[in-house]
C-alpha cells in the first residue's frame, strides 16, 4: 500500500436499464420476464446481445489521490460524477475495479437527510450524528458547540417540523462540520442555501485544507472548485479525460463546453424508434441561425421533423419545457393551447415561443406527437438542451439566475399608494 | 448535511469492489454499528408515541381489545372455551402476545426498507439494520404487554409452573422467526412494489395458521407435522405451555424450530444478495 489517500483502479459501473426501472417491477412482470429468460439467453449465446439495455456509467476510471490533497472533479450532466460519488460513499457497488480508501472516511451527499420532523432538534443532532458515523459519547462532548455553532440555543427542544428552512439547514451542517474525518468526500451542497451557508461551507472546507485533510469534491461550480482545489479531474462520458491543476482543467473544460453548446443547436435523434417517429430538432433565434444560446426576451424558433406520412390527419404536436433539475416548468401544445391541427402529410413543425421569459440557467425540451388526449405516436424526452445566457428583463445590470429566483419572471407591475 | 462513516477506525485500508456471490453478514461491521441500531431503534419508539394522546397505552389496549372480542365470539358465542383448559381468554391473550409481535414486527419490517429510501440513496451502513430495527423497535409493545400478563394471570389466579423458565426461548424463537420473514418480505418489496398487498393477505391467512384462537388439539394428529412447518405454531405453542402449563407438544417444536432456521437462513440470505442492488433499484 501506498500513502495514497484514495486509489482508484480500473474503475467501472453498468447499469442494465431494465434493472434500474426495477422499483416499477411487479411480480407478475418478473414471473413473465422468468419464462422468457432461455429465450433471451439463447439469443444472447447467439449473438444478439442487445447493447441498447446496458450502459456504463462509468469505465474504466483510474486515478489516485495523495494525502492532503484537494481534489476537484468537473464534467457535464451525465458523465459519471454522481455514480463515482455514490461508489465512494458506498452506497452502490461498482461492477469492475475496485477502490482503497485508507483513513476515516465520511461522505456528505446532501444537506439534513436522516432528520425526523416530528424529533426535536437535540433529538436529531444525536440521530443524525450516529447516522453520520459519531459515537454517542462524542455527540455528546460535541453537543453545546454543535448547538453553538447552528446559533440554535433557544429551539433546540422544539421538533425540527417546526423549523424555518434555513434553522434546519444550520443545524444539519453544524452536525456535519463537527465530524474530524481523514478523507471527505463531498457532492455540490454548496449550491445549496443562501451565500452565507456557502461561505461558511467554503469556510469549512478551507479549514480542511488547511490541517491537511484529504477532501475530493465533486461540482458543477468551477469557480469553487478553482478557490479550493488543488487539482481537478474532468469526467466525460463516463472516463477521465483531463487531470491536473483546476484552473488549466476548467479552462479547457469551459472551451470543450462552450463548442460543444453552440454545435447542439441541432439534434438528430440517436436511436429513433421504428415506425413514425421525430427524428430531428432545430433551435434557431430570429435571424434563423440555429443556436442553444439565448438571452432572456428573445423568440426562439423551435423547428422539428418527423419521418412521416402520420397514421391520422387532425393531430398535435406538443413541448414540455425541463429545467436542469430534470423538473417540467412549462408545455405547450399544436392544439388544444392554439387551435392548430396537422394534416398526415406534414414532417416540418415550427413553434415561436417568446420572447422568453426564463431565467439564465440550462434549460432541455421534450417532444411528443398524437392525437390529443386519445394517441401518442412518438416521444422524445429530452430532446435538445439549450441554455439561458442572460436574464435581465429589468434592465438592472445584474443577471437574475435559476439558482436563486427560480426559472420564471414573471410580468409584473408595482404599484405606490398611501 | 450527511456524513458517512466508510471505514470508522482509523488508518485501516476498505476496498471497495464488486461484490461476491456468497455474500455473508458481516458481525464486525454489525457489532460496530450497534450504536446506530438502538439510534433507529429510538427514533421509532418515539415518533410512534409521539403524537399520539395514550401514547404507550396503545400497546396494552390493542391486544387487550382483541382478546376480549375473540373471547366474546369465539369462546362465549361460538363455544370454543370447552376445548381448553382454563380460562379462554387468558388462553387467547397468551396466543396473541407473540403473534401481536410476529405479525407487527414482519409488517413494520418488510415496509421499512422503501420507507428509509432516502437514507439508502444517501448514506451507507449495513442495510439489515433498517428491517432488524423495526423488529427490535416491535419488542417494546411485546414487553409491555408482559405486564398485562401480569395482572390477567394475577385476576385468573393462573400461576406459572417451573415451565416459564422455558419461556425466553420461545421468545427468541419468535423473534428469529420474524426476522427471517420480516427481512425476506422487505427485500421482495424493494424489488416488486406489489408483494405489499400480497403481505397484508399472507399475515390474515397465516394468523388462522396459527394456534392462536385455538389449540393444537383441534388439528388431526396426522396433519400436525405438515401444521408444524408454520415456524410460529411452535413458538405460540411453546410459549403458551410455557406460561400456562400442559405437556409441551415436543414434535410440534423442534419441527417449527427447524422451520424457523431455515426461513431466518432464507430471509437473510435472500437479503445480503439484492443488498448491493436496493441503491439502484429503490
Amino acid at each position: 500500500m501506498s500513502s495514497d489517500a484514495i486509489a482508484i483502479e480500473k474503475l467501472g459501473k453498468r447499469y442494465t436499464i431494465g434493472a434500474r426501472q426495477l422499483g416499477n417491477t411487479t411480480f407478475r412482470e418478473s414471473l413473465t420476464s422468468m419464462m422468457l429468460a432461455p429465450w433471451r439467453r439463447f439469443r444472447h449465446l447467439s449473438g444478439h446481445a442487445d447493447d441498447a439495455t446496458q450502459f456504463w456509467a462509468l469505465q474504466d476510471v483510474s486515478f489516485t489521490v495523495g494525502v492532503g490533497e484537494v481534489i476537484g472533479i468537473v464534467g457535464p450532466n451525465g458523465a459519471g460524477k454522481s455514480t463515482l460519488l455514490k461508489i465512494l460513499s458506498r452506497i452502490t457497488a461498482p461492477t469492475t475495479g475496485f477502490v482503497d480508501l485508507t483513513g476515516r472516511v465520511s461522505s456528505l451527499l446532501e444537506v439534513g437527510t436522516g432528520f425526523h420532523p416530528e424529533l426535536t432538534g437535540r433529538e436529531n443532532v444525536f440521530l443524525n450524528g450516529a447516522i453520520l458515523g459519531m459515537y454517542r459519547t462524542e455527540i455528546r462532548r460535541k453537543f453545546d458547540a454543535i448547538v453553538a455553532f447552528a446559533e440554535l440555543e433557544a429551539f433546540i427542544d422544539t421538533p425540527v417540523k417546526h423549523y424555518s428552512s434555513g434553522m434546519f439547514v444550520r443545524l444539519a451542517f453544524s452536525v456535519a462540520a463537527h465530524l474530524d474525518p481523514e478523507i471527505l468526500i463531498v457532492d455540490e451542497v454548496l449550491s445549496v442555501g443562501d451565500v452565507h451557508f456557502r461561505n461558511r461551507c467554503l469556510g469549512r472546507m478551507q479549514d480542511l485544507r488547511s490541517e491537511g485533510r484529504t477532501v475530493l469534491f465533486v461540482s458543477h461550480d468551477l469557480t469553487s472548485v478553482r478557490q479550493l482545489c488543488t487539482r481537478a479531474l474532468l469526467l466525460s462520458a463516463g472516463r477521465v479525460v483531463d487531470d491536473g491543476t483546476p484552473g488549466d482543467v476548467t479552462r479547457r473544460y469551459e472551451q470543450q463546453h462552450h463548442d460543444g453548446a453552440v454545435q447542439s443547436g441541432a439534434v438528430d435523434r440517436a436511436h429513433p424508434p421504428r415506425g413514425y417517429h421525430l427524428r430531428r430538432v432545430e433551435l434557431r433565434n430570429t435571424s434563423g441561425t440555429a443556436t442553444s444560446r439565448f438571452d432572456a426576451g428573445e423568440t426562439m424558433e423551435i423547428h422539428l421533423w418527423a419521418s412521416g406520412p402520420a397514421p391520422e390527419n387532425s393531430y398535435t404536436v406538443e413541448f414540455k419545457l425541463l429545467n436542469d433539475d430534470d423538473h417540467v416548468v412549462s408545455f405547450g401544445a399544436a392544439n388544444p393551447v392554439q387551435n392548430t391541427y396537422y394534416r398526415a402529410e406534414d414532417q416540418h413543425f415550427v413553434c415561436r415561443v417568446g420572447p422568453l421569459p426564463l431565467t439564465e440557467g440550462a434549460y432541455a425540451l421534450s417532444f411528443s406527437v398524437g392525437v390529443w388526449n386519445v394517441a401518442r405516436w412518438d416521444a422524445w424526452s429530452k430532446a435538445i438542451g439549450f441554455t439561458i445566457e442572460r436574464c435581465d428583463l429589468f434592465n438592472t445590470g445584474h443577471g437574475i439566475s435559476n439558482v436563486h429566483d427560480g426559472d420564471f419572471v414573471l410580468p409584473q407591475q408595482w404599484l405606490v399608494g398611501p | 448535511m450527511l456524513v458517512v462513516p466508510v471505514s470508522q477506525p482509523a488508518r485501516r485500508t476498505l476496498r471497495l469492489e464488486a461484490p461476491r456471490s456468497w455474500q455473508m453478514l458481516n458481525l464486525a461491521e454489525l457489532r460496530e454499528y450497534r450504536e446506530l441500531l438502538f439510534f433507529f431503534v429510538w427514533r421509532d419508539v418515539k415518533v410512534r408515541y409521539k403524537q399520539t394522546v395514550l401514547g404507550a397505552l396503545w400497546a396494552v389496549i390493542q391486544p387487550l381489545l382483541t382478546t376480549f372480542f375473540f373471547a366474546l365470539l369465539f369462546g362465549r358465542f361460538g363455544g370454543m372455551s370447552r376445548q381448553v383448559s382454563g380460562p379462554y381468554a387468558l388462553h387467547v391473550f397468551v396466543g396473541m402476545m407473540p403473534w401481536t409481535f410476529f405479525s407487527n414486527a414482519v409488517t413494520l419490517a418488510a415496509n421499512s426498507m422503501v420507507g428509509s429510501s432516502h437514507l439508502i440513496t444517501k448514506v451507507y451502513f449495513p442495510r439489515i439494520l433498517v428491517p432488524a430495527s423495526s423488529i427490535v423497535s416491535s419488542l417494546v409493545d411485546f414487553a409491555i404487554s408482559f405486564l398485562v400478563l401480569a395482572v390477567m394471570m394475577a385476576a385468573y389466579g393462573v400461576a406459572p409452573t417451573w415451565r416459564i423458565v422455558t419461556m425466553p426461548l420461545f421468545v427468541a424463537g419468535t423473534i428469529i422467526a420474524a426476522t427471517g420473514a420480516g427481512v425476506l418480505f422487505a427485500a421482495l418489496i424493494v424489488t416488486y412494489r406489489d408483494v405489499r398487498y400480497v403481505l397484508t393477505f399472507v399475515i390474515q391467512l397465516w394468523l388462522f395458521a396459527s394456534p392462536v384462537l385455538y389449540t393444537l388439539d383441534i388439528i388431526p394428529p396426522q396433519y400436525r407435522w405438515w401444521y408444524a412447518i408454520n415456524p410460529i405454531a411452535g413458538m405460540i405453542s411453546g410459549f403458551r405451555t410455557s406460561l400456562l402449563g400442559g405437556p409441551f407438544p415436543l414434535g410440534v417444536i423442534a419441527i417449527s424450530t427447524i422451520a424457523t432456521a431455515i426461513l431466518a437462513f432464507v430471509g437473510v440470505r435472500y437479503f445480503l444478495q439484492v443488498e448491493r442492488r436496493f441503491a439502484d433499484v429503490i
